[in-house]
Formats: structure tokens, C-alpha cells, sequence
């Protein structure tokens, strides 16, 4: 490399001499001493950085240390020994569990077509479900009226998993010679869509009505708190953009059409990509909190199974828990990543 | 023209409010039906008879379970979790984000990438128990016995509640910052008597969400409390449920009141004080999510 004299020293014109360059002796000094450098903004603006510490040792004890120990599904498990004095036993509980034949790998593969079979369906069935409910406030255009819709539709957000999963379970309850089924179950057979033995064996012993209870749930939970986002890109529209296409001749279904739609049109992209992003993402809780020993076949997700493995079997299995969620995890990323990607490139803002 | 607009819209009005009305009274109906079973008697309950309005009146179920200690006993470890809990995580928050809402700061992008790598990456549930489990060893061997206390600590911290935060204080002007600084306050005084001040309606919205998810939390506090005294309301809920829907527990029932109702009447206990503070904090929520929806 060569160096060019002009870069450290600068020529005084009234002493007739060369000096150097103060700000260039800086820069250098601070490349060649960048961990001193460091040190000092840091020690001069100590509070700054001591305020950042709680919140990093919370994500580093809670977050990134269990990243650590999922790397046990590339160990031996021993039941002494901490993660890092294990074996390194490769990939050969990914085989155990990729590769057809045993009662595991069939439990797995079942697992990871249920969740995407439900999230799916959560694509499918729940995403447009808050997009309409948006469509229909805006309709009401009387704040009083909109706001009681409002209150009302918002409110089963706020119960906890276990309250929703409680009153589903109640329900849709099986009867018995002392107590009769469900109130939903009862409306369903009075309205002739399941039998009467069907009603009374419980909906959630079924495994074919697990998927139905699990989506509607999870609209009647989410639909109203959901729509808030789109509501507020939809009053953000102009209203002389309605009498322009109004002037136009444009009836409410062309309105519809060309102007409420064009205009959530972005809104609703980046939240149909946020959700392919998580679509992997099944909440274990709710499910855990729904299924049964008869609804496996529909209902058993990753997470469960990894759950019933890691946690509720022996310690042995929980090497091959963690490969389970490890793989799932990884392509959950991957989907988070590549919809972030294309977020980024589509509508010029990125989610994160 | 002008007849033919009205038709349209007349009838998409009518569409939408009654497809409102059925959603709106759908959401709202298992709470009524919910509160009608708990206080109607043993027959009407059993037999299905309690569609809307309660039958036969009892409070028995209700008086039942405020006589029980365990009811009690869970709904004070849930208002301790949820008051410790929320106090911690905003403490934690608070600090976080207004370091990282300075653009002075060194490795600002590092630290960012810090928190939004865990909304990508979970490590799962089962590395997620192991580390609990040890955390719960550590603090046991430090002398914290109560496992309350892990699940105020280690628990329910969210990045995106943080972003939420920071994105707030970036929205602060520096001019205002820059005059309190000229007047010799130190950086702690310019946190709490410039940023939170004006942050305020942002605040209160991720305290809110704290607070909430602290108040619902099960999974966790069921796996790791190992006293059942120290164990929340809604893991109480749960163990209720599960023992209620047995049926040989049914068959040796002996109240004037059904088992169902117990049920109902402890989930109406739980969502009561919800609905108390709900109208005055959902305009709140309705703001976070449009802060954190489609932001940055």
C-alpha cells in the first residue's frame, strides 16, 4: 500500500514547515486502538450502557442459553453430564426420527402434517375472517354503535387460554347419564349437522372435529382484535376517493372494489406475509389445553410432541424432543426470513 | 343512477350489521352462558335447560369457592405475579429501550439484532424447560425458595413489547432532550422527567400487555411452581377442569348445585376483573397494535 505524505501532514504556511494533520493522527489513532477507542465512549457514557444490562442478561438467561441446550439433539444424553461434556452423536436422532418405520418417526410425521395442516386452515379460513369484520366497521358510521361492536368483538382477546379452552371444553361437553352434552353440541344435533351419539361422545374425543373447534376458536378469539389493523388503514382512506368513484358512478360494490381494496391492499400483504412467516409457529398451549389421547391423529403438533417426549417421558427422549423442535424451528426461521425478504422487496418496508 | 346507488348500499349496510350483530353476540354469549350456569340449580344445569337466562337461582357454587382456601390462595399468588412481574419487566424494558432508541450508542444494529433474532428463533419448549430447571437450581442455591419469584424473573419478557417502547423514544425531540441537558440534568433525570412523560399513552399500552399475559400466563408457572400453594389462578382453573370432567368425580357428586357450575364460577371469578378494567384500557390496546402493526 502506498502511503501518500498528504494524508498525515499538512503544510503550516507561516512557520514554512509540515505538521501533522490533527484530525487524520485521530482517525488513525482510533484504527489502531479501536478496543481502547471503545472502551473510552463507554466508560465516558457509563449510564447509557449500564441500562442496556438487565434487559441483555434477561435475552442471554432466557433466550440465548436455551438456544444452547437445544443443541443437545446433536448429543448423547448420559444424565450427568452438561451439554457442552456430551457426546456429539451427529445426526442420528434427525434419522431416528426422518426415516420411516418406527412408531416414532410415524408420530413425527404425523406431527409435522398437523401443523401445517392447522395453520394452513389458520391461513385459509382465519386471516380474511378480521379483513371483513374491517370491511363491515367501517359500514357502521356511527361512532357510539361502532365502538359497542368494537368492545364487544375485542373482548375475547383479552381471556387467557385456559378461560377460552375451558368454555370450548364446556361447550361442546360430552353427555352422560348424569349430565347432558354441551349447549353447542346440543344446537348442532337440534340442527341435524352431527348425530345425536356424536353430540353425546364429545366433540373433542372426535378426532375429526378437532381442526373445526380448534379454527373457530381461534377466529371467535382473534377475528375482532385482528381487524383493528386493517380498520385503521381503511379509515385512513380519503374520503374524496369515494366521491370521485361516487361521481364516477361507481355503486358500493365498485367502490368496494376500487377503492377500499387498492388501498389495504399493502396492509393486508405485509400481514399475509407476517403470517406465512409464523407459519409454524402453532401455539402449543392451546392445543395442549384441547387435545386427548383420542385426537392425536389430528391434533398432535411438533410442539406437543416434543413436549410429551422432552418433558413428560424420560430424560433419554430429550435429545430427540430438541431435534424434533429444532427442525421446526429452522424452517420457521427460514419461512420468517424469506417472507421478511420479499416483504422488503414488494412494499419497500421491512417487518423487522 | 342515483336509485340504483342506494340499493347497493343499502343492502351491504344490512349485510354488515347483521353479520356484526351475530359475530358481536357470538363473542359475547359464552360469558352470559357462562354466568347463567353458575348460579342456576343442579337440574336445570345437568339437564341442559340454561340457554340465556339462569333457572332456579343458587350462589351456592360461588359461596362453595370463596370458602376455599386453594381459591384464595391462587388468586393472591396471580395478583403477586402479575404486580411483580409487570413492575420487573417495564423496569427492564424501560431502560433497554431508551439505550437503544440513542442513536449515540455504540453497536446499536448488534443489540437491535439481539432482540428481533429471539422473535425469529425460539429455542422451543423442551431446551426452554431444561433451562428453566436450572435457572430454577440456581436460584434455589441462592436462597430463593419461592419458584413465584422465577416465574416473575424469567418469564414473559417480549422483544417486540421492547421495540414498541424504543420506537416511542425515537419519536421524543431531541431539542427537548438537548434543553434538559443544558440545564444539568443527568441522564436518568432526562429518562423519567422527559421521555416517560411524553411516552405516556405507549407506556401504558406495553404495560397493559405485560400485565395481561402475566395474569393469563399457565404453562410455565403449571410446569415449574412445584408448591401447589405457590401455583396461579389459572393453572388452579385448569386442575379443576381436569378433575371435574371425570366421570367418577361426577357420579359421587353430592351437591345441591352441579359440578358444572363450579366450573363456570371460576371462570367468571377470573374474567370479572378483566371486565372491570376492560372499557378503560381497550382504546389503548387498539393503539399498541397500531403502533406495532405496520411501523418502521
Amino acid at each position: 500500500m502506498k502511503v501518500r505524505a498528504a494524508d498525515f501532514l499538512e503544510y503550516d504556511q507561516e512557520a514554512g514547515v509540515y505538521r501533522e494533520n490533527p484530525e487524520q493522527a485521530v482517525r488513525d489513532d482510533v484504527e489502531k486502538h479501536y478496543w481502547l477507542h471503545v472502551a473510552r465512549t463507554i466508560a465516558k457514557d457509563w449510564r447509557l450502557y449500564l441500562m442496556l444490562v438487565p434487559m441483555l442478561l434477561v435475552f442471554l438467561f432466557w433466550r440465548y442459553f436455551p438456544m444452547y441446550e437445544l443443541l443437545s439433539c446433536f448429543k448423547v444424553y448420559d444424565g450427568v453430564l452438561p451439554v457442552s461434556k456430551q457426546l456429539f452423536s451427529g445426526f442420528s436422532y434427525f434419522k431416528q426420527l426422518l426415516v420411516g418405520g418406527t412408531q416414532l418417526s410415524t408420530n413425527f410425521w404425523r406431527a409435522m402434517r398437523n401443523t401445517f395442516i392447522l395453520s394452513f386452515y389458520g391461513l385459509c379460513f382465519g386471516f380474511p375472517m378480521p379483513i371483513i369484520l374491517a370491511l363491515f366497521f367501517n359500514e357502521i358510521k356511527s361512532n357510539a354503535a361502532r365502538s359497542v361492536y368494537q368492545v364487544l368483538t375485542y373482548l375475547p382477546k383479552f381471556m387467557s387460554t385456559v378461560i377460552m379452552t375451558s368454555l370450548v371444553t364446556m361447550l361442546v361437553k360430552q353427555g352422560s347419564s348424569i349430565s347432558g352434552m354441551g349447549i353447542v353440541s346440543r344446537a348442532l344435533v337440534g340442527m341435524k349437522l352431527i348425530s345425536e351419539g356424536t353430540g353425546n361422545a364429545g366433540l373433542l374425543n372426535n378426532p375429526s372435529f378437532f381442526r373445526s373447534i380448534y379454527q373457530i376458536s381461534g377466529i371467535w378469539e382473534g377475528a375482532g382484535y385482528d381487524s383493528i389493523v386493517f380498520f385503521a388503514a381503511i379509515i385512513a382512506i380519503s374520503p374524496t376517493s369515494y366521491e370521485a368513484a361516487q361521481i364516477d358512478g361507481a355503486n358500493k360494490w365498485a367502490q368496494m372494489r376500487y377503492v377500499v381494496i387498492p388501498s389495504i391492499l399493502s396492509t393486508v400483504v405485509i400481514m399475509l406475509i407476517t403470517r406465512i412467516g409464523s407459519l409454524l409457529n402453532v401455539g402449543y398451549e392451546k392445543v395442549l389445553l384441547l387435545y386427548n389421547t383420542n385426537t392425536y391423529v389430528t391434533a398432535d403438533v411438533i410442539s406437543t410432541l416434543s413436549y410429551r417426549l422432552g418433558m413428560m417421558g424420560s430424560q433419554t427422549t430429550q435429545g430427540i424432543a430438541s431435534a424434533a423442535e429444532m427442525m421446526n424451528n429452522v424452517v420457521g426461521m427460514l419461512l420468517v426470513i424469506g417472507a421478511n425478504t420479499i416483504a422488503r422487496k414488494a412494499s419497500n418496508t421491512s417487518l423487522y | 343512477m342515483k336509485r340504483k346507488l342506494e340499493i347497493t348500499e343499502l343492502i351491504f349496510k344490512i349485510i354488515s350489521y347483521t353479520l356484526l350483530t351475530a359475530f358481536a353476540l357470538a363473542c359475547l354469549y359464552p360469558f352470559v352462558f357462562a354466568i347463567s350456569s353458575a348460579i342456576s340449580d343442579r337440574h336445570s344445569v345437568e339437564y341442559s335447560e340454561i340457554i340465556l337466562f339462569p333457572k332456579g337461582i343458587q350462589f351456592q357454587a360461588f359461596s362453595q369457592m370463596f370458602n376455599n382456601n386453594m381459591f384464595w390462595n391462587s388468586y393472591s399468588n396471580t395478583l403477586f405475579i402479575t404486580l411483580y412481574g409487570t413492575i420487573w419487566a417495564m423496569f427492564t424494558a424501560i431502560l433497554g429501550a431508551y439505550a437503544l432508541s440513542k442513536k449515540r450508542l455504540l453497536f446499536r444494529k448488534v443489540f437491535n439484532f439481539f432482540l428481533v433474532f429471539t422473535m425469529w428463533f425460539s429455542a422451543g419448549v423442551v431446551p426452554q424447560y431444561l433451562n428453566y430447571i436450572a435457572t430454577r437450581t440456581v436460584f434455589n442455591t441462592v436462597g430463593i425458595q419461592d419458584d413465584k419469584w422465577l416465574v416473575v424473573i424469567a418469564m414473559g419478557m417480549a422483544a417486540m413489547n421492547i421495540i414498541l417502547l424504543r420506537n416511542a423514544f425515537e419519536g421524543v425531540p431531541s431539542e427537548i432532550e438537548e434543553a434538559a441537558i443544558v440545564d444539568g440534568a443527568t441522564e436518568m433525570q432526562v429518562l423519567t422527567n422527559v421521555y416517560l412523560p411524553m411516552s405516556k399513552s405507549t407506556i401504558a399500552t406495553v404495560a397493559l400487555f405485560f400485565a395481561i399475559s402475566r395474569w393469563n400466563g399457565y404453562f410455565w408457572a403449571r410446569q415449574m411452581i412445584r408448591n401447589q400453594n405457590e401455583q396461579p389462578l389459572q393453572v388452579f382453573i385448569r386442575l379443576t377442569l381436569e378433575q371435574y370432567t371425570e366421570s367418577e368425580f361426577l357420579t359421587s357428586w353430592n351437591e345441591p348445585y352441579a359440578a358444572d357450575s363450579v366450573i363456570y364460577a371460576l371462570v367468571v371469578c377470573s374474567i370479572v376483573p378483566i371486565l372491570i378494567i376492560y372499557p378503560f384500557i381497550q382504546k389503548y390496546f387498539a393503539k399498541g397494535v397500531n403502533v406495532g402493526g405496520v411501523k418502521e
